[in-house]
């Protein structure tokens, strides 16, 4: 927050004098039929992305040469706002000149980019950006079309942020790299989350398989994870001594505890290691010398209790 | 270029020149702080109680009632909500507020707010019709539970009147407090709180050709009020801060203005959003949302299939004329508009309305450009539009 912040910017004074000159008078707009096909000697490609329920609606019309894979002319109809057919406009001109492989690779960032009336001042304010992600998913809809491929051949990686096409291998990356613990941060570091702001949780402006809360979860849990994984080395790399406190260890939090409700103990007498094997030589104390299910079932529970916390190769036996 | 034409007076209006003219000497020479000791004090303080007349008699208030001066309507809004949630809910008395489906931001957001303060907010939704029903909020009201019932007067996008009487005394029958946000209604409509016996209500002067930066909260004798603003004690402790002496004197006087202009609100503003509406109604593909009787006078919100309502509001503007749009295109959030979802209206319609608001100040010769604007912009948009149904 801070000054300019308070009264907010106009969306409209925000959009570059191209974005207005291609709504006004958008040059590509319209439709290309069988006919203009057949005349220019290409095949009609037609595909329409997006719903009018979620308020944008692009249809993007090709004319490709079969033997050069070369995209001969582009035209676009859409159901959207300024940015929206400023953005289709400017899309369907970059496709013509271009084979069908070299134009799934126009992204929305080149898009905005065309746009553009001097290179550092983005074309729309943030909250526009994902119109133009719109006129990058019907391009690659239009090659599927065409090539027959399924369109998630031509994802090559997990989008999360689509207004600025930050993958999930780049956030988690970046998390952990620079022990992010925010949004915010993520944000700051990748730009993600920083336009529509419908990556960051559910109920944004659209649908997202990803939100960058989840991923800051899940990878904050990987690394703590990690982390406790390595402060706490393997039991079989330990000397024995630290061996033995961690066996102490667990008496003390799960078997002293229940001897004692019944006025009982138990002590570590001794301890071999044997081919790899730990033997545990235990006594008993108050009322559990002398009990019968001290050789059989509160021998096997101390074993068991040991085995599932330290290592399934000990034994242990009552003396 | 002709004159610029604007029809989006539910987002503001202009202020009447009569008011402004009203307002300009506390401004200048009769600046004094109406609590001061002093004379420059002293002379401020007729014509702001002359201006506290003028609105206990716009809203048929009895002078043992309170109606509180302050900054807009937003601030009366939020002002009733938290008293709810500090008088009866924080001590444990009750637990929850009902607030209608179709609040503006400034009854929604501060419900958001307290439900996060632990507050149960429960929504009252609205019919077929789009207005709220007093038989739904009959069964949703809980007399051990319920602090305080909100429910908009007019709604802003729609110009759709809720049943307030109705609705008011469903609240009074279970021993409820009720609340309204009248900011649609006061000027537009006849608003008596004899007549419908609110608790509380709000409004504000710009939405009537008075100022901004100026509203009214409306307390009956007698409810609980916590204020919001604590400090010098003015409007008797109730709302403390400087008393805008230019905005009161403005708002009273608008408001007066406004009441006497009811019947041509009525008749002749009536007629010219019929004119217009019937139309814009000639168009293929457009349809109003909101029978006619149920709605304000001044209001029009129109969809028209297969154009995106930033878009129209674009060419409009292109061509001088203001309107504005329900759609969330730019905004963060793309919900279903609960409107459109209880009156079962197609979901693609969503992103394709218009809200078109005319005032006293409008002119038929407005209404018939606006007429012709608004069917080049549809043309042209629907020459780039995909959805060729259209």
């Amino acid at each position: 927050m801070g000054k300019k912040d308070l009264i907010g910017g106009s969306l409209w004074d925000q959009y570059s004098r191209q974005v207005v000159e291609r709504m006004n008078h958008p040059r590509y707009r319209g439709e290309l039929t069988q006919a203009d096909a057949e005349k220019a000697g290409g095949k009609l490609i037609v595909a329409d992305w997006g719903a009018e329920s979620c308020g944008d609606t692009v249809r993007l019309y090709w004319i490709v040469d079969e033997k050069t894979d070369k995209i001969l002319d582009a035209r676009f109809k859409s159901f959207g706002c300024g940015t929206a057919i400023a953005s289709s406009d400017v899309m369907a001109q970059m496709c013509i000149g271009k084979t069908v492989d070299e134009a799934v690779k126009i992204t929305n960032l080149d898009v905005e980019f065309a746009l553009r009336d001097e290179p550092t001042k983005p074309a729309v304010p943030p909250q526009k950006m994902h119109c133009s992600v719109m006129a990058y998913d019907v391009i690659k809809k239009a090659a599927s079309v065409y090539s027959g491929k399924s369109i998630g051949d031509y994802d090559e990686e997990e989008i999360v942020c689509e207004c600025a096409r930050v993958s999930l291998s780049t956030i988690k990356e970046v998390i952990r790299l620079n022990d992010l613990k925010t949004v915010e941060e993520i944000t700051e570091y990748t730009k993600a989350g920083a336009f529509c702001k419908s990556c960051i949780r559910p109920g944004g402006h659209e649908k997202r398989k990803y939100y960058l809360e989840d991923i800051l979860r899940e990878t904050r849990k990987e690394m703590d994870a990690e982390k406790e994984a390595a402060a706490e080395p393997a039991f079989d790399t330990l000397t024995l001594i630290q061996k033995l406190k961690r066996i102490e260890t667990v008496l003390d939090e799960e078997v002293r505890p229940i001897l004692s409700r019944d006025g009982g103990g138990v002590e570590l007498e001794d301890i071999k290691e044997e081919n790899g094997e730990l033997n545990l030589y235990i006594g008993y104390r108050g009322a559990c010398r002398g009990c019968a299910a001290g050789q059989s079932g509160t021998m096997l529970m101390i074993q068991q209790k040991l085995r599932e916390r330290l290592d399934s190769k000990i034994s242990v036996y009552s003396l | 270029m002709s004159e610029r034409i604007y029809f989006d007076n539910n987002a503001t209006t202009r202020t009447d020149d009569r008011v402004a003219e009203a307002m300009a000497p506390f401004l200048t020479e009769k600046y004094g702080n109406p609590n001061s000791l002093h004379e420059f004090g002293t002379e401020a303080r007729r014509p702001l109680s002359e201006a506290l007349d003028r609105l206990y008699a716009g809203i048929d208030a009895a002078d043992e009632d309170t109606i509180i001066i302050n900054g807009c309507a937003t601030e009366g809004n939020n002002t009733v909500l938290k008293s709810a949630w500090i008088s009866q809910i924080l001590n444990g008395s009750k637990k929850q507020i009902i607030i209608s489906k179709v609040e503006h931001h400034s009854v929604s957001h501060t419900a958001e707010f307290l439900t996060a303060q632990g507050v149960e907010i429960i929504e009252l939704p609205v019919n077929r019709c789009g207005v709220a029903d007093a038989d739904a909020l009959k069964e949703l009201i809980d007399p051990d539970k319920t602090a305080l019932v909100s429910v908009v007067w007019a709604n802003s996008e729609t110009g759709l009147i809720n049943p307030i009487r109705r609705l008011c005394e469903t609240a009074h029958e279970n021993g409820v407090l009720f609340h309204t946000d009248a900011v649609q209604a006061v000027g537009k409509l006849p608003v008596s709180v004899r007549e419908v016996p609110v608790d509380y209500l709000t409004f504000t002067a710009h939405k009537f050709h008075g100022p901004k930066g100026v509203g009214g909260l409306y307390l009956k004798n007698g409810a609980p009020f916590v204020p919001l603003l604590h400090g010098g004690d003015q409007m008797g402790g109730l709302r403390s801060g400087t008393v805008n002496t230019a905005g009161a004197v403005g708002m009273g006087l608008a408001l007066e203005l406004a009441v006497a202009a009811l019947p041509y609100e009525n008749t002749v503003v009536r007629g010219l959003r019929d004119a217009f509406e019937d139309e814009v109604l000639k168009i293929d593909g457009t349809f109003v949302v909101g029978d006619r009787s149920l709605r304000t006078p001044n209001t029009s919100f129109i969809s028209f299939k297969g154009i995106e309502g930033e878009a129209m509001l674009w060419d409009l503007n292109r061509e001088g004329l203001a309107a504005s749009t329900g759609s969330a295109c730019a905004s963060e959030s793309l919900e279903a508009n609960p409107l459109f979802e209880a009156m079962n209206l197609n979901k693609d319609l969503s992103h394709t309305g218009i809200r078109f608001s005319l005032s006293r100040m409008s002119t038929e010769e407005e209404v018939v450009r606006a007429v012709e604007i608004v069917g080049r912009a549809v043309k042209r948009l629907r020459s780039i539009s995909t959805d060729t149904n259209a």
